[in-house]
């Protein structure tokens, strides 16, 4: 390609000095100079910046996505610096001088066919290996950290998998643990080094749960059980939970603050909690996967047996339903 | 001609301005607030009274149901929004008119956030209500940001002295809600009821329960 494109070069590039000059060889300078800077930036970015990508690695998921972001910046690093590089070159070699000749005007201003397919099939290799990758990493390890559903296509093969019920509400996040008598609180604490089975599910409209540093994200939808997993590392400390679907007027406020743990703080916490609310848990509907105020008589028998919770007739605590 | 179209311009571009200054005056319209904060003593609790209300009864949305406040000087106010002074004891005391029905979520029947982590309830030291008993609960005093919540257990609702309109006086049926908190740093802090009491409305939820000065406020903490 490069003979090509010197061959068809008049002396002193595109637009010919016609000096009779000796003639550089343009696409090994133009690589000499990317390949360097794009390896230098590429090494500094892996090891310096890629290590503080967000969003961490608190949990599998998180440490999943930053790779994943590390590697797609690392396809995109070279791509940008031959972009720069070539412009830089072709500012500071092809510049039209005043008074000389006009600067493209040979056969190489009208195209390039080794160039040319040389772009298109480098571009379709990067973008074509950029979905598979991308596709394979959303899909694959570990879940992505991202709802399935209540059929999850992608489970953990541990056998010990902490369940957490989240509850979205207007405009809190409130959290059931069934292996510890179901008791709910507003508290997310977590256990280092476990499986993590968040069951993401909505008492109104529709919320999302974005667990932000751990790399959890699963949309809250009434009547739904939606299934995000991952896996804690050794990795303590409090992270950020934030509503990502817009759900009303304090949707900005529905914010908070969650806390991983060793295993035997959090035993200590969930043993501790289950006994402060246990007066409060026995209020609680039997724990169920979801709560739809009419089903699993999570009303109490109080509001209109009404299967659908989008009804527009429905007017809960309107009357009192005898039981 | 020229004289024509720049008379036409300058109608076209007052009538422009007026819909422009109408809909923003309609957007930025608020309720007022009630200040308790320009005349506080440093170190010195601040007491605030509300009421609510299962209909306010006047305005543009009588029908909804509604909080008022008792400013310092003692008449009622329609609204939700507070200056407080940062890092005071506040010594709230709920005027509960509304009657009750079970929460959406039983979890908010429990109080937290208050001094003590109870409240008292027309006297009784209470910290956690049944809403799928009694009388259920009217509305909650919520600020989720802090963590403060109070379930407002609601009158019967076969009470014959019924409020049928805001504000009500302690003549009719109510419950006497009392609990404290301390006001953190300075900011503006959304608080709202936990029930789903827009009656009417989608789930329960829209109406009033979206509305400031009626189900939702804010408690603006100042230095």
């Amino acid at each position: 390609m490069a003979e090509t494109t010197e061959a068809t070069l008049p002396p002193g590039g595109p637009g010919g000095t016609g000096t009779g000059a000796p003639e550089r060889h343009h696409f090994l300078w133009i690589i000499g100079i990317w390949v360097p800077l794009a390896l230098a930036a590429d090494l500094i970015f892996w090891f310096v910046g890629g290590p503080h990508m967000p969003p961490g690695t608190m949990t599998s998921s998180a440490a999943g996505q930053q790779f994943d972001f590390n590697v797609l910046a690392m396809m995109a690093i070279p791509v940008v610096l031959a972009v720069l590089v070539y412009e830089g070159y072709a500012l500071t070699t092809w510049r039209a001088s005043r008074g000389g000749p006009e600067p493209v005007t040979n056969a190489n201003s009208r195209g390039n066919l080794a160039i040319q397919t040389a772009f298109i099939g480098v571009s379709t290799a990067i973008v074509i290996g950029a979905f598979i990758f991308g596709t394979y990493e959303l899909v694959a390890p570990a879940g992505a950290g991202g709802g399935e559903g209540p059929d999850a296509a992608w489970t953990p093969g541990a056998h010990s998998v902490l369940p957490v019920q989240v509850i979205g509400q207007q405009w809190k996040f409130t959290f059931r643990y069934p292996t510890f008598g179901g008791f709910e609180t507003a508290d997310l604490v977590l256990p280092a080094n476990s499986w993590i089975a968040f069951h993401v599910t909505s008492l109104d409209v529709i919320h999302s749960f974005w667990a932000y540093q751990l790399g959890v994200k699963a949309d809250a939808n009434p009547g739904y059980d939606n299934i995000a997993y991952t896996k804690t590392t050794n990795q303590l400390g409090n992270f950020t939970v934030r509503c990502a679907e817009l759900c009303g007027i304090w949707h900005g406020a529905m914010f908070d603050t969650g806390q991983v743990m060793s295993v035997p703080a959090f035993k200590a916490w969930a043993a501790a909690t289950e006994v402060k609310l246990a007066a409060a848990t026995k209020l609680l509907p039997p724990f169920a996967w979801t709560y739809i105020p009419d089903a699993n008589d999570a009303d109490g028998g109080y509001y209109p047996d009404n299967q659908d919770p989008y009804s527009p007739v429905e007017t809960y605590g309107a009357q009192k339903v005898t039981p | 001609m020229p004289k024509r179209i720049a008379a036409l311009s300058l109608l076209f571009a007052i009538a422009i301005g007026l819909v422009v200054f109408t809909a923003m005056a309609y957007l930025r319209s608020s309720p007022p607030t009630v200040n308790f904060a320009s005349d506080h003593k440093p170190g010195q609790p601040v007491d605030m009274t509300i009421q609510t209300v299962g209909t306010i009864g006047f305005g543009t949305h009588p029908t909804y149901v509604s909080y008022l406040t008792r400013a310092p000087d003692g008449k009622w106010v329609h609204t939700t929004l507070w200056d407080v002074p940062a890092h005071t004891r506040l010594n709230v005391t709920v005027m509960q008119y509304d009657t009750g029905s079970p929460l959406r979520n039983q979890f908010f029947g429990r109080v937290t956030g208050t001094i003590g982590g109870d409240m008292t309830l027309n006297g009784h030291p209470t910290s956690l209500i049944n809403s799928n008993a009694g009388n259920g609960v009217g509305h909650t005093f919520t600020i989720m940001n802090l963590g403060v919540n109070v379930p407002l257990y609601g009158v019967p609702s076969n009470a014959k002295n019924q409020c049928g309109a805001a504000p009500c006086t302690p003549n009719y049926a109510h419950n006497v809600i009392r609990f404290s908190f301390v006001t953190p740093g300075p900011g503006q802090y959304p608080w709202q009821c936990n029930i789903p009491c827009g009656l009417g409305f989608l789930y329960g939820t829209g109406g009033p329960m979206q509305s400031i000065g009626y189900m939702v406020g804010f408690l603006k903490v100042v230095a």
